[in-house]
């Protein structure tokens, strides 16, 4: 039979041949046409890099450009590796490491492995924060993340399961990593990674996917989210289990009902009309634990519409109105004593609005990774608050401005009553920044903090910005 | 029942096949056993249950354990034992036995474990399962073979043979063993087999004996990795009477310790098949 198979192709070959000498000028697709094969390379660093093309590693802002390089003195059962030094906090080319590893050139077929594999160690014991594959810079698709890997001072294999390889038919993102100095004080390390390969291994259990905890969501009409809360649990071989976040587009989402929630490309969720649905998924054909219900609640009332200004009048921090300045957070989840959850994850037909709920105290960054704003040629300050709950005597909500943070700070505040709100009205406050208390410099503005002390905990904030009038 | 015959047949003979070529590499690999072993090869099948009608096991071939045994079985198992359809049925051709966490007559967990005691006892002949086994932290699936007068002939004297443990935290790996007078629990005669590109929860294998006088031969799949002989046992050869087939599920106890956070529950080991062949 196989014999019978090769000759029919051989002369499939020949006629193929005839035909494009002959009809060369069709440019039409043939019935035989296929899709063109990428590269089904495994290695991505042996002694070198494999296969990545010349400009391929991209480092991410505000990380240390220099961090990585290749050790030709150390190695996994060689004298060669990836090395990763990991600056001190302070350094200032970056305060950490962290880039992708992209192919500069197509990307590789990964339908066949189930996992990326590595051997690494540190200077010292130390967890690395991220370790992945799958960003590209560009669509990020099939990002997928390892969290806290725990490393010590001698060779050890690490494994990445693939939460489902049939879905990485090209991809260029082969690798990346963040890792910073929480937990070292401040104080830089070194890792090595090497024998870096996508494997075959056959010894992962049965995938156990996540979309978190069954929970219900309100939510209007026009606006868009993402599920959080994902992951897929693998058992390796050594049998401890393996968190993976998966990005969105590993999982087919599907929606009771349509009409009310609807899925769109890449997972986005879309509010359609008042109802309620129930959103589930599953991964690899695997049901994914956990459900998310949305409740339409109808449309969105948006913020008033800020009016139009001299782009140098204003320093926008977030405001769809106006270009924003770059901003570290929009809430930087300061443990132990923040219970503030949320930040800019609402979308209302493409813009985005806050949502602080378990508001204690919050701040918005602009002083880690960015510059810090110079408010110097300002006036006024100016935020939109709309309160998602009844009003009670003795509410309030502080703002506070902080000027150069963790140097000389100054900081000035002013309370605003919980009468000058509405319960689920949008109020626009626009705040002389003489009248912040103690605020005796503005030149480098790096936190803005709403302040309740859980008197009012769920609110939307829309268009903070300062603004010279 | 024709067709299954040939079937079995057809089956025989590629076993047949098999072990010769897996006996030739053993025999000129292996530097523990003695080269003059002869290969017993059983053909002839005498007892099978294919597990084909849902419901329960049928009543003929098989006992159910109740409780707790003494002291979790002899191995401080943390199970209680029922004969409960949440822990034992056969359902989509297929045995399952199924481990619980829940509240039960003082246990924190139930399962289950059926025997052949009384109705199927053999001695010599291929013994084979073909099972799915559950995993976690303190998971213990095992299928394996006790002498039929251990009631009088107190273990390990009346002989132990195991043709597949497996411990729920090592998912690549299983354990075949014999337990006798002077060779028991800690010191048993065992060997692991470790898959290289698979593991053992998340498909079928084939677990399986070739017993003779002469030795005991361990098979997974279609691979020999192990043969004890009377010579390999640093006691009394204790493998010449009539064994009956046990298979259980048990949680925690001294072999696989506790389950730990990460382990699920429940925990199903699936058995497609039991049979055994005679010469």
């Amino acid at each position: 039979m196989k014999n019978i198979k090769l000759m029919y192709s051989k002369m499939t070959c020949l006629l193929a041949l005839v035909f494009l000498v002959t009809i060369s000028c069709d440019r039409d697709l043939s019935e035989e046409a296929e899709f063109a094969d990428f590269a089904k390379t495994s290695e991505i660093f042996i002694e070198a890099p494999i296969g990545l093309g010349t400009d391929f590693y991209f480092p991410f802002s505000g990380s240390k450009a220099t961090a990585w390089s290749v050790d030709e003195s150390e190695g996994y059962e060689s004298q060669v590796s990836m090395r990763f030094d990991v600056p001190n906090a302070d350094d200032p080319e970056g305060s950490y490491a962290g880039a992708i590893f992209r192919i500069d050139g197509s990307g590789r077929d990964l339908t066949g492995y189930d996992a990326l594999t590595f051997w690494a160690k540190a200077s010292q014991g130390v967890t690395i924060g991220e370790l992945g594959f799958g960003t590209d810079f560009e669509e990020n698709k099939y990002q997928t993340t390892i969290q806290n890997t725990s490393l010590s001072t001698s060779w050890t294999k690490y494994i990445i399961p693939i939460p489902d390889p049939s879905k990485l038919i090209e991809e260029r993102g082969m690798f990346w990593y963040s890792a910073g100095t929480q937990e070292t004080g401040g104080l830089g390390y070194t890792f090595w990674i090497d024998d870096l390969k996508f494997e075959k291994l056959g010894t992962l259990g049965t995938p156990v996917p996540s979309i978190g905890e069954d929970r219900t969501v309100q939510a209007f009409i026009g606006t868009n989210t993402v599920v959080g809360n994902r992951s897929v649990i693998f058992n390796l071989p050594s049998g401890v289990n393996q968190t993976v976040i998966p990005a969105l587009s590993y999982f087919d989402w599907s929606s009771s009902d349509p009409s009310v929630v609807a899925v769109e490309d890449f997972g986005r969720i879309e509010m359609i009309s008042n109802g309620m649905s129930v959103i589930t998924a599953t991964m690899a054909g695997v049901q994914a634990t956990g459900a998310v219900t949305f409740e339409v609640l109808g449309e969105f009332e948006s913020a008033p519409i800020p009016p139009a200004r001299d782009p140098a009048d204003v320093i926008s921090i977030f405001s769809n109105a106006y270009n924003d300045v770059p901003v570290d957070y929009y809430n930087g989840y300061f443990a132990p004593f923040q219970t503030t959850q949320g930040q800019d994850d609402i979308f209302v037909n493409g813009d985005r609005v806050i949502n602080y709920t378990d508001l204690n105290f919050v701040g918005i960054g602009t002083f880690v990774d960015v510059s810090p704003i110079n408010a110097n040629e300002m006036t006024h300050f100016h935020v939109d608050i709309n309160v998602r709950e009844a009003i009670q005597a003795g509410d309030f909500i502080r703002l506070q401005l902080i000027n150069n943070v963790g140097g000389v700070e100054t900081s000035g505040d002013i309370t605003i009553d919980g009468s000058q709100f509405q319960s689920e009205e949008w109020i626009s406050l626009d705040i002389p920044l003489a009248d912040f208390n103690g605020l005796s410099v503005r030149n480098e503005l790096g936190l803005i903090f709403f302040i309740s002390d859980a008197t009012i905990s769920n609110i939307y904030v829309d268009n903070v910005y300062y603004y010279k009038e | 029942m024709m067709s299954k015959t040939i079937k079995y047949i057809i089956k025989g003979k590629t076993f047949l096949f098999m072990s010769f070529l897996l006996v030739t590499l053993f025999v000129i690999s292996s530097c523990d056993t003695d080269e003059t072993q002869t290969v017993a090869t059983f053909t002839n099948l005498v007892m099978s249950d294919e597990f084909d009608t849902d419901g329960a096991l049928d009543s003929e071939l098989w006992n159910h354990e109740i409780g707790t045994g003494v002291n979790g079985w002899g191995n401080n198992e943390l199970q209680y034992y029922t004969d409960r359809t949440e822990n034992v049925k056969v359902e989509n051709g297929y045995l399952l036995i199924t481990a619980n966490r829940e509240d039960f007559n003082g246990s924190l967990y139930t399962s289950a474990r059926i025997t052949t005691q009384g109705l199927f006892e053999q001695a010599y002949g291929r013994f084979e399962a073909r099972i799915k086994v559950p995993s976690g932290k303190g998971i213990w699936p095992a299928f394996w073979l006790l002498g039929n007068d251990c009631e009088t002939n107190i273990w390990p004297q009346c002989g132990e043979i195991d043709i597949m443990e497996f411990l729920g935290d090592n998912p690549t790996t299983i354990f075949g063993s014999v337990h006798g007078p002077g060779y028991s629990a800690g010191q048993a005669v065992t060997k692991s087999y470790t898959l290289e590109n698979d593991r053992y929860d998340t498909g079928f294998h084939v677990f399986g004996i070739e017993w003779s006088p002469e030795s005991i031969n361990y098979y997974v799949d279609d691979a020999l990795y192990q043969t004890i002989t009377p010579a390999d046992v640093p006691g009394e050869w204790v493998f010449d009477s009539k064994f009956y087939i046990i298979l259980n599920v048990a949680v925690g106890g001294n072999f696989p310790g506790a389950p730990n956070d990460e382990t699920t529950f429940p925990q199903s080991m699936l058995v497609d098949y039991v049979r055994v062949y005679q010469q």
